[in-house]
């Protein structure tokens, strides 16, 4: 669906050189926990609607939560990974409002004590000098629920607008939440949507390294909200924000923040206000559409929760689990880096393509890390932009990759016909080895079959066989792409030129 | 057998052990009981017989094949319609629940069942616990037995009515603010509000979350520990549930203990006077002397907080409930109003609530929606929370010099039916001298002092330190022996007879 | 203490989902102002440094362990359903964006 109204754009690098945009993340991470925030309800995805509810997860009358341990836990190592303090004492609130996805019309939160707060995260954004460090401050982390998924029946879309009713399952109600709020965000207005997007990288990096959450943002196990206000160049007063929700793929994120300095920048422009409200992110042409604006702000009546208990975490726990964190990313980055030994700017390349923590888990199979690279930032990384997806979100695993690898070097494949093998994992015909031998893909390697087309192809171009007698030993590229073309590229080009050579009677090279 | 509801639990408990009565012959004679005297009293909204006899059996059946019963296996007992209970509707006494069959069983009901007590039915209450006289129930008035065309207390007053009627010689009730003691004491029997957190609130319908607790009702301080110790103790899917082991109130009650000899009373200078109808006065000033008679050092003491008791009660409990009501949305269950295609989903809510709701509980919503919201979240609701702690405060400095507190429980005797239906704030008084120990969260009792103005109950509140309920036990059993002594009889033997069945 | 108009309790009646008629608001407002009258007394007590009170009982840190515990079967949770369809709960026609 296309957006409603096609509001008015200036050019981005108008738009900032006249505006300096102020910018704020919100991340919701899913936790990975068995069970959920305040029952014992599985957590795990994809179940039959409504098998996955008790009386506390649906809200019934006389139910109580009870705090899940591990979302504690969880909650406490990504403060500690993003450098916030951990509060010492904290406590659940209400979060009061009327949601046919909320069993109790309200929401148990953290509101004014979070069990996180005030900490940094490090990252590199790649500009045209180079990368340059950025600090994105965070404002705090703290524990909520998730809500009941909503389907919209009837109307164009199975969106909002036009439906008749809606159906609602609750298995997600009630699963843990991490809400991760960056600090106001100013850095050099041309990089905003790169930084936004960097952080939101680094950020699922980290996520993904601690082991809390997949964090797979077309699943939504991780969901971004974007905060965006413009201020014309020289002033200090921020102007008013929009929250732009939808944002499904780190690639959104950067659409998402440019489009709205681009818009935010027209209206005000123009002499008009930016309306403080909630927009809607649309994938196909990456604009940004006006929710229903409300007759008045919604007034959370937020208070602290009476049916828990504070959280009051150790020291010495926090400690512990102070020691149980992964790596830093610029520090695991650096290491990699040598490891690998790669520059910065390849490094670079592989996390804008999303593909580090990819490339890692390949090179952990046995991989070697020029190929597990070469693969993943070349062919798979081609084809997500194609498709306008993450790298992430194909569905081709490091250990497909491996498997490809492995059968390259032992020459089964080559690099032609391993294009084809990721063709068909991502076309869902199985892993490599499966679409290898259900496409034929394998490499001809019986010298037999070979000489067949070797000779055929001699016969073909008896001149060819001539000129390489005489030392053009190069004339037998011809040869050796007819050999090819006859065997569907399925022949290893190095040993095919070898029997040309052999075949014809040339000088050995 | 002669009239088996005239037995106290702990009676009836000892002849089914015994043999010498069946459970089921027990059960049978209640269940008569209450369907020659509710078509007067109406303090029950369901009972179901079988379910009742077939608990029956089962204790029965235990009992046949060697199996150790419970302390009050076999003695019938009224269940508050605020507990949900498997196999019968929990309707809190609201619209909004009418024909709701919960599909699991509060922690209570899991104790009660274990313990053999058979639940006979779900009582009468003032909607979704708001009340002192049982006239916000959506299902009609429960009658006091002492008088039919007076009110029987609330909110529990369906469970207080049960009892005094000896449908049932146990009931189980709530108290918020004073919804069981206040009922007991107009009706003329005991009842128990444990300290917060001494019972389990997982299966009761949340009114106020940092002040409800279930409770007993019975005709005896013996009869009350009983219960209290089947229901009592920590349950892991109740957060707010208290850890350290059930104080010994049933040791308390009988003595084990130790008596009032030697101990310290406190009369609180606030609870008393103005306000207070001079019957009231007089058997609480009787009562107080009968201590003093009995070996306890009686003093008078100050909790000038006390004054702010009721005010802060009225912002805390309604903030409360207008969060813990809001799940009543008509979406996953009970009432949905105006779903016919017109009306999008916004408005189904809204009219749902506004029919499925009474007055009092729109009031009080609508009081806790103003006393949490954006500006007013501090003057309201934040200070109240802080007048919470200078009550406390004053509870701890009082209990440094007393062991226990003792108070009349409500200021009047039961008042008429409809008399202050259309007074929030009169209606609101019946709970002056119960509110300060709610909000404190200690342990308090209500039991018989005597009659008052127009021949009606009138109870004496005793007081104790948080998780000292056995201190209220320990004085209640001494108070009410020396009453009884004093009366030849319990009070509930007075009980006039009334046109219930011609049974009194 | 200001009193609460038509308006405000319209709010009110608003922010609690609960749909009044004109003379409702009116009859509700009225007495709304009595009772907010007789509470507004807690603004009396000098409180400054006096700490609110959440629980009666201070206990800090009751956690369960994450372990998954039964459910319910779906019977039971759609029972009660004022209308359902395909194993889910039906609802009315949503016009507000708010969804996660």
């Amino acid at each position: 669906m296309t957006a409603d109204t096609t509001e008015p754009l200036m050019s981005f690098e108008d738009a900032i050189a006249t505006f300096d945009p102020v910018m704020g993340l919100e991340v919701h991470v899913e936790l990975n926990t068995l069970t959920k925030m305040f029952c014992g309800c599985p957590t795990e995805f994809g179940a039959p609607p409504n098998t996955q509810v008790c009386p506390v997860c649906l809200g019934l009358p006389g139910a109580l939560p009870v705090v899940n341990e591990k979302a504690v836990e969880s909650a406490i190592r990504i403060g500690l990974a993003l450098g916030c303090s951990i509060a010492d004492w904290s406590r659940f609130a209400r979060k009061n409002y009327f949601y046919p996805d909320m069993p109790k019309d309200f929401q148990t939160s953290q509101y004014d004590e979070p069990i996180a707060f005030n900490g940094a995260l490090e990252i590199l954004v790649e500009t045209d000098d180079g990368p340059r460090p950025v600090t994105v401050g965070i404002e705090r982390a703290h524990m909520e629920e998730d809500t009941g998924k909503i389907l919209h029946v009837g109307g164009a879309t199975g969106r909002i607008h036009g439906a008749d009713y809606s159906l609602i399952d609750y298995n997600r109600a009630g699963v843990p939440l991490i809400e991760i709020v960056t600090k106001p965000i100013e850095v050099e207005p041309a990089l905003a949507p790169s930084v936004a997007r960097a952080y939101v990288t680094e950020l699922r990096e980290l996520i993904v390294a601690l082991g809390v959450s997949d964090a797979h943002m077309h699943q939504g196990s991780m969901r971004v909200d974007a905060n965006l206000s413009l201020k014309p160049r020289g002033r200090t007063e921020f102007g008013t924000r929009t929250e732009t929700k939808n944002v499904n793929s780190i690639r959104s994120v950067e659409r998402a923040v440019r489009f709205e300095i681009q818009r935010q920048a027209a209206v005000l422009q123009s002499g008009g206000t930016i309306i403080q409200e909630t927009r809607h992110f649309h994938e196909n042409d990456g604009s940004t559409t006006s929710g229903r604006v409300k007759e008045e702000a919604e007034d959370y009546r937020y208070f602290p929760e009476p049916d828990l208990t504070p959280v009051a975490p150790d020291a010495e726990w926090i400690e512990a689990l102070r020691s149980t964190l992964p790596e830093p990313p610029l520090q695991r980055r650096a290491r990699l880096r040598e490891e690998w030994g790669i520059s910065e700017h390849d490094m670079q390349s592989l996390i804008n393509a999303g593909a580090l923590e990819l490339v890692e888990q390949t090179v952990a199979l046995g991989a070697d890390s020029a190929d597990a690279r070469k693969w993943w930032t070349g062919e798979i990384s081609r084809i997500s932009n194609e498709r306008g997806l993450d790298v992430a979100e194909l569905p081709i695993t490091p250990s497909d990759v491996n498997r490809i690898i492995v059968l390259t070097s032992e020459g089964s494949l080559n690099d032609k016909l391993a294009r084809q093998v990721i063709e068909g994992v991502l076309a869902g015909e199985g892993g490599p080895d499966e679409v290898v031998l259900a496409r034929g893909l394998a490499i001809v390697s019986d010298d037999g079959a070979l000489l067949e087309a070797v000779d055929a192809a001699l016969a073909a171009q008896p001149d060819i066989a001539a000129k390489i007698r005489d030392g053009k030993v190069q004339a037998a590229g011809a040869i050796v792409g007819a050999v090819m073309k006859a065997t569907a590229g399925k022949a290893d080009a190095g040993r095919v030129r070898e029997l040309i050579l052999e075949r014809v009677g040339a000088p050995p090279s | 057998m002669s009239d088996l509801t005239l037995l106290g639990a702990a009676e009836t408990a000892a002849l089914v052990a015994r043999g010498d009565v069946s459970a089921h012959e027990v059960t049978a004679r209640h269940l008569d009981r209450i369907e020659q005297t509710d078509e007067a009293i109406h303090a029950f909204l369901h009972v179901d017989r079988g379910l009742a006899l077939a608990q029956a059996d089962e204790v029965d059946r235990a009992r046949a094949e060697g199996a150790v019963l419970g302390p009050l296996a076999g003695v019938p007992l009224a269940l508050k319609d605020v507990f949900t209970m498997q196999g019968a509707p929990t309707t809190c006494g609201s619209k909004i629940l009418e024909g709701w069959h919960p599909p699991y069983d509060a922690t209570v009901v899991e104790r009660l069942k274990a313990g053999g007590v058979v639940v006979l039915g779900k009582t009468n209450m003032d909607e979704f616990a708001m009340g002192s006289s049982t006239e916000n129930s959506a299902y009609g008035v429960t009658r006091n037995p002492w008088n039919l065309n007076r009110i029987p207390g609330g909110s529990s007053g369906g469970s207080s009515a049960a009892v005094a009627a000896r449908q049932a010689p146990l009931a189980i009730g709530t108290d918020t603010g004073g919804s069981i003691r206040q009922p007991a004491a107009v009706t003329g029997i005991v009842g128990v509000k444990p300290t917060y957190g001494g019972v389990s609130r997982y299966g009761l319908v949340a009114f106020s979350s940092s002040l409800d607790q279930g409770g007993p009702f019975a005709r005896s301080v013996l009869d009350a520990a009983l219960l209290h110790e089947v229901i009592a103790g920590h349950d892991r899917r109740d957060a707010t549930s208290i850890e350290a082991p059930v104080p010994r109130v049933v040791a308390a009650a009988r003595g084990e203990l130790g008596g009032v000899s030697g101990m310290k009373v406190g009369v609180v200078s606030q609870l008393q006077g103005e306000g207070y109808q001079s019957g009231v006065q007089a058997r609480f000033d009787e009562t107080v002397e009968l201590l003093t008679g009995l070996g306890a050092e009686v003093i008078e003491v100050s909790c000038p907080s006390f004054e702010y008791a009721l005010p802060a009660y009225y912002l805390i409990a309604p903030s409360e409930c207008s969060s813990n009501l809001a799940r009543f949305d008509g979406m996953r269950y009970g009432l949905r109003a105006g779903d016919d295609g017109e009306h999008g989903v916004e408005q189904v809510m809204s009219m749902t609530r506004a029919q499925g709701f009474g007055p009092e509980v729109k009031r009080r919503i609508m009081l806790g929606t103003y006393a949490l919201s954006a500006g007013y979240y501090d003057a309201y609701y934040g200070q109240a929370q802080k007048v919470r702690t200078l009550i406390r405060r004053d509870f701890d400095a009082a209990y440094k010099k007393v062991d226990v507190l003792i108070s009349p429980t409500t200021p009047t005797v039961a008042f008429l039916i409809g008399e202050r239906a259309d007074d929030p704030i009169a209606m609101y008084k019946a709970d002056l001298a119960t509110l300060p120990s709610s909000l404190y969260g200690g342990p308090a009792m209500s039991l018989p002092a005597g009659l008052g103005d127009d021949d009606l109950p009138v109870g004496v509140q005793l007081m104790a330190a948080v998780q000292r309920d056995e201190q209220v036990y320990r004085v209640g059993a001494v108070l009410e022996a020396a009453l009884q002594e004093r009366w030849g009889g319990a009070l509930l033997d007075r009980i006039p007879e009334l046109a219930m069945g011609g049974v009194a | 203490m200001p009193a609460l108009d038509r308006d405000d309790v319209a709010h009110l009646a608003r922010l609690s989902r609960l749909q009044l008629t004109d003379s409702e608001l009116d009859h509700y407002g009225e007495q709304l102002d009595v009772i907010l009258g007789a509470v507004a007394r807690v603004a009396e007590v000098a409180a400054e440094n006096v700490p609110p009170t959440t629980h009666a009982v201070p206990v800090v840190n009751v956690v369960r362990p994450d372990v998954i515990v039964p459910c319910l079967s779906r019977e039971d949770v759609l029972a009660a359903a004022p209308a359902a369809e395909d194993d889910r709960f039906r609802v009315p026609r949503i016009l507000d964006e708010e969804e996660q």
